[in-house]
C-alpha cells in the first residue's frame, strides 16, 4: 500500500461566491517529487494555503502526515515537519539574512546546521544584507534555505523558481533533486513551467478550474497517452462512438488526429476497422497532455453551463 | 560522459537513460565490469528525479545489462557483452536490408518511417489476431 503524505478529499473553497476549488482530490506519495501544474488562477495557491492551514476549506477534507489540517492541536507538530516556500517571498523586511536565520532556527528542534552552512555557501547569500535589498533570485534561495534547513520531511513549494533566471533555476532544482536523493524528502511543488517539472517530478497533478483533471506517475502517463493519426484514402467517416479513452478528435482534410489517454489498443483496433485508413501512433509530451486537459476541461465546463441555462 | 540531458519528448526519461546505457555498451564506451555513477550523482548532474534514475537502473538490471550490488553501486554485467554481440548481428542484418532497399531510391526519412510504421504494426498485430479469433 502506498503511503500518502498529502491526501485531500473533495475539497471545495469559494471566495465571495467565486469557486476556487471544486472538489479537489489529491494524493502525494511519500518520497515523491510531485509537480502540481496549472494555469494562473487554476487553484494552486488556494490548495497550498489550505494544506498549510492558512485557509479553511468550505467542505471536504485535507490530511498532511495523516493529520487533518483543521486539527489545531496537532497541526503545529505537523507544520514543524514541513518546509514551506510561499509565492510572495517577502519574509521580514527589517532583518538581514543572518538575522532571519537566527530568528527561525530555534523554532525548529531538528534544525540542520550542516544544511544551513552548505546552502549559505552554495547559494552565495550575503549574511549582512537586508532582505529587501536581495534580488528576487536571492530571496527565493533564502526561503529555500530556511525551508530545507529545518530538517523538513515534506517541502511545499509554491512556484519556487518563479522569477529566477535559468542559471538560478538550475541551481535550485539541482538542490531539490539532491535533497530528494540524499534525504528522501517528499516535495510538492506548484509550477506552470512545464519544462522544469518534466524532468524533476516523478508524479504529476494537473489542476484546472479547481479540479484535478489528470494525475499520476509521469512516466506512466507518457506511456498511456498516444496521438493517433488516421489518414483516409476516401472520404472521412468516423465511427459514431469511440471507446473510452479518447480525449479529443480533430480533423483536417483527410487526416484525423486523436489524443488517447488510455485504452489505446481498443482504440487503434476501432480506427483500423474503418475501411481505407492507415493508423500511426506517436508519443505525447507533457506539454500536449497539459494543454489538451486544460482546454477540454474548459470546453466541458462551457457546455455544462450552457446546458444548465437551457 | 555516459548520460546526456534528457529530451523533452513523449518518451519517458527513464527509457531515454536505458537507451543511453545500452548504446554505450554497444559502442564499447562501457565495458563489462565498469561501474556506473551513483543515482544521486546522475540525478544531480542531469537535474532529474532520482527515482527516475533508480527505475532505469532497476530495469537495466532486470534486462541483464547491470548488476546492482547493494551499497557499492551498479556495474555492467557479463551478459551485457552477449547482448552487445546480438545487437552487432542485428546491425549487419539491417545493413544488408538497407543495401537491398537501395534500388528503391528512398530518402532516409522515408526509410525511417517505413521501419517505424512496420514496427508499430508488428507490435499491435498479435492483439488484432487475438480479436479476430475471438470473433470467429
Amino acid at each position: 500500500m502506498t503511503d500518502f503524505i498529502i491526501e485531500t478529499n473533495q475539497l471545495t473553497k469559494s471566495f465571495k461566491g467565486q469557486p476556487a476549488l471544486r472538489g479537489l482530490n489529491l494524493r502525494v506519495p511519500r518520497g515523491s517529487i510531485f509537480g502540481f501544474l496549472g494555469r494562473n488562477g487554476a487553484g494552486k495557491t488556494t490548495t497550498i494555503k489550505t494544506l498549510m492551514g492558512l485557509l479553511r476549506s468550505d467542505s471536504g477534507a485535507a490530511r498532511v502526515f495523516g493529520v487533518q489540517v483543521t486539527d489545531a492541536d496537532r497541526s503545529i507538530e505537523v507544520r514543524r515537519r514541513i518546509g514551506f516556500v510561499t509565492e510572495d517571498k517577502e519574509l521580514y523586511p527589517y532583518m538581514t539574512v543572518e538575522q532571519i536565520i537566527r530568528f527561525i532556527r530555534p523554532l525548529f528542534p531538528r534544525w540542520r546546521h550542516d544544511l544551513e552552512r552548505r546552502y549559505l555557501q552554495m547559494f552565495d547569500l550575503p549574511p549582512k544584507r537586508k532582505i529587501p535589498d536581495l534580488s528576487k533570485g536571492m530571496r527565493s534561495k533564502l526561503m529555500l534555505l530556511l525551508a530545507i534547513s529545518r530538517g523538513a520531511e515534506l517541502l511545499i513549494l509554491d512556484e519556487p523558481t518563479d522569477g529566477l533566471d535559468p542559471a538560478a533555476t538550475e541551481d535550485v532544482l539541482r538542490e531539490l533533486v539532491d535533497m530528494s536523493a540524499s534525504e528522501g524528502t517528499t516535495m510538492f511543488f506548484s509550477s506552470h513551467q512545464l519544462s522544469e517539472v518534466e524532468f524533476i517530478a516523478d508524479h504529476i497533478g494537473i489542476i484546472d478550474l479547481g479540479k484535478m483533471v489528470a494525475c499520476g506517475v509521469l512516466d506512466e502517463m507518457k506511456a498511456r497517452y498516444h496521438r493517433l493519426q488516421l489518414v483516409f484514402e476516401g472520404s472521412v467517416e468516423l465511427p459514431p462512438r469511440w471507446p473510452d479513452g479518447v480525449e479529443s478528435v480533430r480533423q483536417e482534410g483527410r487526416v484525423v488526429s486523436i489524443l488517447v489517454s488510455h485504452n489505446v489498443e481498443a482504440i487503434v483496433e476501432q480506427a483500423r476497422s474503418v475501411p481505407g485508413t492507415s493508423v500511426e501512433s506517436f508519443p505525447v509530451t507533457l506539454r500536449e497532455i497539459f494543454l489538451e486537459h486544460v482546454r477540454s476541461n474548459r470546453d466541458a465546463l462551457v457546455q455544462r453551463m450552457v446546458g444548465n441555462e437551457v | 560522459m555516459i548520460f546526456r540531458p534528457p529530451q523533452s519528448s513523449g518518451v519517458p526519461v527513464y527509457l531515454q537513460l536505458i537507451e543511453q546505457v545500452k548504446h554505450a555498451v554497444e559502442t564499447g564506451a562501457l565495458r563489462v565490469g565498469d561501474q556506473l555513477p551513483t543515482i544521486r550523482k546522475v540525478a544531480g548532474e542531469l537535474v532529474i528525479n532520482p527515482n527516475t534514475v533508480a527505475r532505469a537502473y532497476r530495469e537495466l538490471e532486470h534486462e541483464g545489462v547491470l548488476e546492482l550490488r547493494h551499497g557499492s553501486g551498479a556495474f555492467i554485467k557479463e551478459s551485457a557483452g552477449g547482448r552487445a554481440r546480438i545487437l552487432r548481428n542485428a546491425h549487419s542484418l539491417v545493413r544488408s536490408a538497407i543495401e537491398r532497399l537501395a534500388s528503391l531510391d528512398l530518402t532516409d526519412d522515408e526509410l525511417r518511417r517505413v521501419l517505424e510504421s512496420e514496427l508499430a504494426q508488428a507490435r499491435t498485430a498479435p492483439l488484432q489476431q487475438g480479436v479476430a479469433k475471438g470473433k470467429a
